[in-house]
């Protein structure tokens, strides 16, 4: 079991309220880790530390430690930018570029100059809806604007983006929250195929999708890590009573 | 709720009753609403009518103006000094004599001395260069007899328009009784025409104003506004982008926001003040050149274009910045590819609003001195010039009555200026938004 990502001691400030407190998780590769909890609880808060987005909300203070690959991504020498191409994010709103559909998948390659010609940039594009599921209902629009979709098409089209760069983590903010129940068992099993190759965390609301999708389970509750382990042994045999009580709706 | 309303009939009519009356109410005060808007909008339209009429009015006098038709003796001794048809030698013939013969050979009964220089008064200078024109043009014309269009003055011009000078003293009159009589003589003769000023559009200021122009400052108003727009949308965007995007929020960054408002209220003759003591005093700049006064109304408009451009890239979503991060974008191009385009419509928006004001400003070019007497087209930002708004503000001044008419119409090209512009930043605004 290789660790992919590791948080110790994580705590979140926005301003004077404390969002996260020293939360000690572990992402391990190529498997999907999802985030539970109650709405508020800092979910979204802890995925955003993953990948250092948090640093341009302002008045955001982080502080513990974060790993990649072992490697501290806090610290002053990493490149933030080439950390952001390593782990990739979809975020909880669908936030397409007001450009083409074409050109929300192909802005993040062409960035990083990962197609080398145009046409292995098209086919790139293409795979990427393909993958996301989009690619039916857009293909014969590419040039057409990404807002111009409907909301569970743009946010498909956002994880097409993401998956586009090939990162190796993928950081999912509740995907499927506008999706049709198709068109989520399609994300579901993009996520499923994603798995072999890259390492994602995805926090969602439903937990017969997070029993579905994922291999392990964290419970969040008011800011704090409550409880983590095998999706299997979460969803059976909670050790917490709070982690019992959530999933069995008793609250949240 | 059934066994109420059954219970009860009368009191859901009494509540139902309430509720028609407050609807009805609503109504009446949305109709009132309506209607005092367009109050507002009929009165500030009328009031625009009127004013736009009556320039229109004004401006009548200098859109046409009156010629003479001659037959001129084309004397190759008076036009032809030198002898050698050459350019210089024409160009130095004396034409106005040639006219003033033509002139009279239409009133054999005038013989003295002073009664022929006042028939010849009734010339305009413009005549001359235009024969003068027309004889370097045309130099094979020499020696023969011509059918000539000479301009009228100034005050010939305003006689023929029917404007008398009755109430004026005989001695102080611009046109003595002879002359009127001359003047009616020749319109009984079929020779005077009424024709398009089109000099007005093509030459630049004269002391007469039936040969004055606004070419002059419309070239002058242009540079300027080349080098106001080069100082302020770079600068200005700039600084924008800066202070939007990437600067901390700190004390001192408040201190300059707080500085780029006052900026943007200051009086605009301070900007001239500011023009004189550095421009022209410290570096030594020419004195009323646009490049003077392009700089000075740069700097006067570099605040609203940062405002301007500052309220259009905090408007764009941040979610299209979270977005770009995202995907590995470093900030930089985040704002550059995706933040910067979304703005541009508001951006360029405001800049041609502040060019559009700084188009009318006069202040401040006053103390950079460019309001001097300009005859000469401007060429490049370093030649003296004038502006739009200045040629007004000296024709406004002039104490012949014809630059009355020559201000309302300087006003309305000046308006026609800012019509077009404003029309550029909606016509600009309506094709960046419409680019997915
Ligand atoms: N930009 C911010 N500024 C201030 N407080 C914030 C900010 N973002 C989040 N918070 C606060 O941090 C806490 C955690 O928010 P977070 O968005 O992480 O919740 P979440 O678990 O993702 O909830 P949801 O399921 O509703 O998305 C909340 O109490 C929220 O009010
Ligand atoms: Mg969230």
């Amino acid at each position: 079991m290789k660790v992919k990502m590791q948080t110790r001691g994580l705590d979140v400030f926005y301003g004077e309220k404390q969002a996260l407190q020293s939360v000690d998780l572990e992402i391990h590769a190529n498997e999907v880790t999802a985030l539970i909890g109650p709405s508020g609880c800092g979910k979204s808060t802890y995925l955003r530390c993953l990948n250092r987005m948090n640093d341009v909300v302002p008045g955001c203070r982080v502080s513990g430690d974060v790993t990649l690959d072992g490697r501290d991504i806090y610290d002053s020498k990493l490149d933030v930018v080439k950390l952001r191409a390593r782990v990739g994010m979809v975020f909880q709103k669908p936030n397409p570029f007001p450009k083409s559909i074409y050109e929300n998948v192909a802005y993040g390659p062409r960035i990083h100059g990962i197609a080398r010609t145009k046409s292995d940039l098209d086919e790139l594009v293409r795979q990427s809806l393909r993958k996301a599921g989009l690619l039916e209902e857009v293909e014969s629009r590419l040039d057409e604007s990404g807002t111009s979709l409907s909301g569970g098409q743009q946010q498909r089209l956002c994880i097409a983006r993401a998956i586009a760069v090939s990162p190796e983590v993928i950081l999912m903010d509740e995907p499927c929250s506008a999706l049709d129940p198709i068109a989520t068992a399609r994300v579901e099993e993009l996520i499923d195929e994603l798995r072999e190759q890259f390492t994602i965390v995805i926090v969602t609301h439903s937990m017969q999708q997070a029993a579905r999708v994922s291999q392990r389970t964290a419970f969040f509750h008011l800011g704090s890590l409550v409880e983590v382990g095998e999706t299997g042994k979460i969803f059976t045999n909670p050790a917490e009573k709070r982690t019992q009580d959530y999933i069995t709706g008793r609250f949240g | 709720m059934s066994s109420d309303g059954a219970g009860r009939p009368e009191r859901r009519e009494e509540v139902e009753e309430r509720a028609d009356r407050r609807l009805r109410r609503r109504y009446a005060s949305e109709r009132a609403f309506r209607t005092a808007g367009l109050v507002a909008i009929a009165f500030s339209l009328s009031a625009l009518g009127a004013l736009l009429g009556s320039i229109v009015l004004d401006a009548t006098g200098a859109l046409t103006v009156h010629s003479v038709r001659l037959e001129l003796d084309l004397d190759p001794a008076q036009l032809d000094p030198y002898g050698d048809r050459s350019p210089d030698s024409l160009a130095s013939g004396n034409a106005a004599a040639v006219l003033r013969s033509g002139l009279a050979s239409e009133f054999p009964e005038v013989t003295g001395r002073s009664e022929k220089r006042a028939l010849g008064e009734l010339l305009s200078v413009g005549a001359s260069y235009d024969l003068l024109d027309r004889i370097v043009a045309e130099p094979e014309l020499l020696g023969s007899r011509l059918e000539f269009r000479a301009l009228l003055s100034d005050d010939a011009d305003l006689a023929l328009r029917g404007e008398t000078e009755e109430g004026v003293d005989e001695a102080d009159r611009k046109l003595s009784g002879a002359q009127q009589a001359w003047l009616a003589s020749l319109s009984e003769r079929g020779r005077i025409e009424n024709h398009w000023n089109l000099r007005f559009l093509t030459t630049g200021d004269s002391r007469d104003p039936e040969i004055a122009g606004v070419q002059g400052a419309i070239r002058g108003s242009f540079l300027t506004l080349i080098v106001t727009l080069l100082l302020s949308f770079p600068l200005g965007v700039a600084a924008a982008i800066y202070l939007e995007e990437f600067a901390p929020r700190n004390r001192l960054t408040d201190l300059i926001e707080v500085n780029i408002n006052n900026l943007a209220a200051v009086p605009s003759i301070v900007f001239g003040l500011l023009g004189l003591a550095v421009f022209l005093n410290v570096f030594g700049l020419p004195r009323s050149a646009p490049l003077v006064g392009g700089m000075v109304l740069g700097l006067m408009t570099l605040p609203t274009v940062i405002i301007a451009a500052r309220a259009a890239l905090s408007a764009v979503p941040p979610s299209i910045r979270e977005a770009a991060l995202g995907v590995g974008a470093s900030p930089t191009q985040a704002v550059l590819h995706h933040v910067v385009p979304q703005a541009l419509p508001g951006i360029l928006t405001g800049t041609i609003i502040g060019m559009a004001r700084a188009l009318g400003e006069t202040a401040p070019l006053l103390m950079i001195g460019m309001v001097a007497f300009i005859v000469d087209l401007p060429t490049g930002p370093t030649d003296p010039s004038t502006v739009l708004p200045v040629q007004i503000y000296l024709w406004a001044e002039a104490p012949e009555r014809a630059f009355a008419a020559r201000t309302a119409a300087a006003i309305l090209v000046l308006l026609g200026f800012l019509v077009t512009m404003n029309s550029v930043a909606v016509w600009v605004r309506r094709r960046f938004e419409s680019r997915v």
